[in-house]
């Protein structure tokens, strides 16, 4: 089938935020991209459309409160399991029916896997991961910041002449809106014929193996460890910071490779990409793959006895020292008020 | 089992920087290599080969230079390879770069039951062309592959990293999967396998050969554009915080604390 | 293929040298990854799963793994070495038997000539073989066997006549587990010590008739031959540390500030890399010609190979030292590579044929042809 080519016309209209959920609780991303969104619509002067797939979802009028006019829901039990290839054929068919002029989703798992698919059945343009949102209102323009090179580089990316603009934000880079329960906005049914998505793929299981009291990707406060803590046993020292200081840990390259820790928790250019409040780098050098995962965090804290280290560029606050002493004074003393 | 492996060369470095005048990326004296999480996607494919049997082709949508990156695929155990290369492919984005990668496969090799990529390009950064692949050849598509667990009656089991935990998915062959690091540890080339690859013919298929609607390929068939490029600004006050261990320490929580932070 | 034994070096042996040294370990995981790599085919001939190369080839993957750690590449020239006896002197027979295995890095293999009282001395073995109805029976012990306990392919020479001096030497293929065959101390050494050498013993090991190498009394001849044919490799062992050393001489020199500037800059440092320089290439080009020369085919092969690695293991020793001084105090702790390199050095001058052993040969040599140009 030959599907056309979107092009701009006066049809498109209307900012959209795909609102992720899971296991019926509305995600934060969901909340983050309303609050940009909300600020994006206004700009052009259209809506905020929020669009949420889920079985049994919680709470969607907070989705109003957040700053959506209108949110578009379908919930399914068919939908339990975030299906991509659902939600794939069933967002192309409201964006076809509805014709939004932007569209916008977190970069999470969910949102990197299926939103490309979107894109790529509406013939449209997607940027990957964006860190920062800008409007032409004039132009009708939406403008992705981005990182590239692992960060090395930034990019603004455009989307000219197709519509719908889409782009998938990092999470945690912008804020939600306080809530207004005052908000007017209206909850919409999508009707959703089970029978119409045939998918290719089903969830088996789900294994529940992150141990970690706090996920990395939610984390407010990470301490991580590099190679300058030189051996398995002194990684329990960050432990226990990141324990008391009710925090994720985290890790550059070495100590996943030498075994000290876990790939899950590798931050950088072949790991996960984080925006906590709080990023305590300890026995880190910074080097430029590891910072590539950290530039959007808050306040970074490095701890390295090398004044020279490349952290200390990119870090807000930087000790210059033994980490063997700074870190068990910073253990002590976090706890004491 | 047919499987293909979708390979980038990419700038070695990442540490690239923007020409001030030209505002252009600075390429010289920058060596290519190959995206190392297509690494593990290859790794990938060929331990499948030897488990299960089968072809093992690798391509990649390039410049003439990334033929020596399909022969090292070679050399590492890939059975054969192809080079999409051709002026009217650059400046794709990963729309323009799905849809030639697709058509390498529906016009070329044909057999396909299994695609995999590596997870994203450590240029690019986007992770878009694996299921943007998949969507334009209508294939299943799994993607943070850490585990492939069983490959039997046209179905593939697979486990998943997601920010909760892991999910095992079954998808219906065809199938389109990206691996992230640490579902392997790449093999390095054996001598027998050089010595092949040196022999080896690799095909360059042009737009032409494929068949390609000009519309789709390269910046006519790009949705997207960079408009602009620029050195992020190390925005930090880079307060090295003064005395010894104790007074260091003491200062750091005062400021966090000012600031709310903890 | 250099690049290749190259990218091994940097990628798998460099992480790990420190620590197999530090724990004397023997490197299995990395003998699997050069195995994996197809680069034990490279002294096996093709029709036995191999890739026919020769001296010249070998030298090139040795030098490259010395270069980051002489301790691997010794355990990997020594199955070079263990196997030689049965690629120039077995039978059909045995060839098929063990050469594949050989080749695909299945089996190491061992040489076990040296004995307590027989090193440089080596017509002084005393280990004895006694004809029995279809074999012979062993009795002995070995010292200072590279590769012992790990291989499982053993090249062993002992008296079949206790009579004729060397010339009633056998030599034997002995397979690892086969009764009164048992493994005694491992050795604890200077430097190499990412490889195994040990002591081999044998009560009244039965081998049987197919077993042996050739002929009776060929034991000693072949022994010659071996070593001629591996001291090349020795001298590439040397010149790849030797070259390890340097690179991390200029490396550092670069780096190191004293009296406000790189020490690369002082006069007394350059004169040494200079030196340095010079005589890792000289012994290059004397190792690979001597290589050359054993590929070749050639009748008297002897002189060049001794003074190949003669020559190699002297520079090694040299330059390794040069290098710790360039280093200074950080070049005597083992946080820095070159105090091992150094340490590993030392042995290429000692085993093989000890130095002084091999000028005194070579000396003879000289003067019967007068000193004359060969």
């Amino acid at each position: 089938m030959v599907v056309p080519t979107p092009q701009v016309t006066d049809k498109y209209r209307g900012v959209w935020v795909f609102a992720e959920q899971r296991d019926g609780k509305i995600k934060a991303s969901a909340y983050e991209l309303l609050g940009k969104g909300r600020e994006i619509a206004n700009a052009l002067k259209t809506e905020l459309c929020a669009v949420c797939f889920g079985y049994n979802v919680t709470n969607k009028n907070s989705l109003v409160a957040a700053g959506a006019d209108k949110v578009y829901v379908i919930d399914d039990s068919a939908l339990k399991d975030n299906n991509e290839d659902i939600y794939t054929a069933e967002l192309v068919q409201l964006v076809r029916q509805y014709k939004p002029e932007i569209v916008l989703s977190g970069a999470t798992a969910l949102g990197r896997s299926f939103i490309p698919r979107v894109a790529s059945a509406l013939k449209t343009g997607l940027s990957a991961d964006g860190t920062g949102l800008d409007v032409d209102p004039e132009k009708g323009w939406l403008l992705q910041t981005k990182p590239a090179f692992g960060g090395n580089i930034m990019a603004v990316i455009i989307c000219p002449e197709r519509r719908p603009q889409m782009a998938t934000v990092r999470p945690r880079v912008f804020k939600a809106r306080p809530f207004d329960k005052t908000r007017q906005g209206t909850v919409i049914k999508v009707d959703f014929n089970k029978e119409s998505v045939t998918s290719k793929t089903r969830l088996l299981s789900f294994l529940d193996d992150i141990t970690d009291k706090v996920k990395i990707e939610d984390a407010d406060i990470i301490v991580a460890g590099g190679r300058g803590l030189g051996k398995a046993d002194n990684f329990r020292m960050i432990e226990e910071l990141a324990k008391v200081m009710g925090a994720a840990v985290g890790a550059t390259r070495p100590p996943v490779d030498e075994g000290w820790t876990t790939y899950a928790h590798q931050i950088g250019q072949t790991g996960k990409t984080v925006s906590p409040k709080l990023y305590i780098a300890c026995g880190i050098s910074g080097a430029v793959q590891h910072t590539a995962g950290i530039t959007t965090s808050d306040v970074i804290v490095a701890i390295n006895n090398d004044p020279e280290a490349p952290i200390f560029e990119v870090a807000t606050y930087g000790i210059v020292g033994d980490l063997f002493k700074v870190v068990p004074l910073l253990i002590r003393k976090v706890q004491s008020p | 089992m047919n499987i293909v492996v979708c390979l980038k060369q990419v700038p070695a470095t990442t540490e690239v920087k923007i020409d001030p005048q030209t505002n252009t990326l600075i390429r010289e004296g920058i060596k290519n290599v190959v995206n190392p999480y297509d690494t593990y996607a290859l790794e990938e494919a060929i331990r499948l080969k030897e488990r299960f049997g089968g072809i093992v082709t690798v391509i990649s949508m390039g410049p003439p230079q990334a033929e020596q990156m399909l022969r090292e695929a070679i050399a590492s155990g890939a059975d054969q390879a192809y080079l999409l290369s051709d002026r009217a492919f650059a400046g794709a984005d990963t729309l323009a770069t799905s849809y030639t990668l697709s058509l390498a496969i529906t016009r070329k090799i044909n057999e396909c039951d299994l695609v995999v990529c590596g997870r994203q390009s450590v240029d690019g950064d986007t992770g878009q062309v694996s299921p943007q692949l998949a969507q334009t050849l209508a294939y299943s598509f799994v993607s943070y592959v850490d585990n492939i667990e069983d490959i039997s009656e046209g179905k593939i089991r697979v486990r998943r990293m997601i920010e909760e935990g892991h999910e095992i998915i079954e998808a219906f062959l065809p199938a389109v999967i990206s691996v992230v690091k640490g579902i392997n540890v790449p093999r390095l080339p054996s001598l027998r396998g050089i010595m092949r690859a040196k022999n080896a013919a690799i095909p360059v298929l042009n737009a032409q050969s494929l068949d390609a609607d000009p519309q789709m390929i390269g910046l006519n068939g790009s949705a997207t554009k960079v408009v602009r490029i620029f050195s992020p600004e190390r925005v930090c006050r880079g307060e090295k915080l003064p005395g010894d261990a104790e007074a260091q320490v003491d200062c750091l929580i005062t400021k966090l604390r000012e600031s709310g932070i903890i | 293929m250099r690049n290749l034994v190259h990218r091994i070096a940097e990628e798998r042996i460099l992480p790990v040298r420190a620590e197999l040294d530090e724990k004397e370990e023997f490197p299995r995981a990395l003998i699997n990854d050069l195995a994996a790599s197809d680069l034990f085919r490279i002294f096996v001939p093709e029709e036995y799963d191999g890739m026919g190369g020769g001296c010249f080839d070998l030298c090139l993957v040795v030098e490259e793994l010395s270069r980051v750690c002489s301790g691997v590449a010794v355990s990997f020239a020594a199955s070079g070495l263990g196997s030689f006896a049965i690629r120039q002197f077995g039978s059909e027979e045995q060839k098929r038997k063990y050469l594949p295995d050989v080749a695909a890095g299945n089996k190491l293999t061992a040489f076990a000539l040296t004995e307590a009282t027989a090193g440089s001395d080596a017509a002084a073995l005393k280990a004895t073989a006694d004809k029995v109805s279809g074999g012979y029976v062993l009795n002995g012990t070995k010292q200072f066997i590279t590769n012992a306990r790990e291989a499982d392919i053993y090249t062993v020479i002992a008296l079949t006549n206790k009579t004729k001096g060397s010339r009633g030497a056998s030599s034997f293929i002995v397979e690892k587990n086969t009764p009164g065959f048992s493994f005694g101390k491992k050795e604890h050494k200077m430097g190499i010590r990412a490889s195994v050498t040990g002591e081999l013993i044998f009560q009244n090991c039965f081998v049987p008739e197919s077993n042996l190498i050739g002929k009776e009394g060929m034991g000693f001849i072949q022994v010659l031959r071996t070593l001629d044919w591996s001291r090349p490799g020795i001298g590439a062992q040397a010149v790849g540390v030797a070259q390890g050393a340097l690179e991390a001489s200029v490396e550092y020199a670069k780096q190191r500030v004293q009296f406000d500037h790189p020490i690369i800059a002082l006069p007394v440092v350059q004169n040494k890399l200079a030196d340095m320089a010079i005589k890792v290439e000289a012994a290059r080009a004397l190792v690979y010609a001597a290589a050359r020369t054993v590929d070749s085919g050639a009748k008297q092969i002897s002189e060049e190979s001794s003074m190949a690695k003669v020559f190699a293991s002297d520079v090694a020793m040299e330059v390794t030292t040069n290098a710790v001084q360039i280093f200074g105090g950080a070049g005597y702790m083992r946080d820095y590579p070159v105090e091992k390199m150094m340490r590993d050095a030392k042995v290429t001058q000692i085993y093989e044929g000890a130095n002084d052993t091999l000028r005194s040969n070579i000396a003879g040599e000289v003067r019967k042809r007068g000193g004359k140009r060969n």
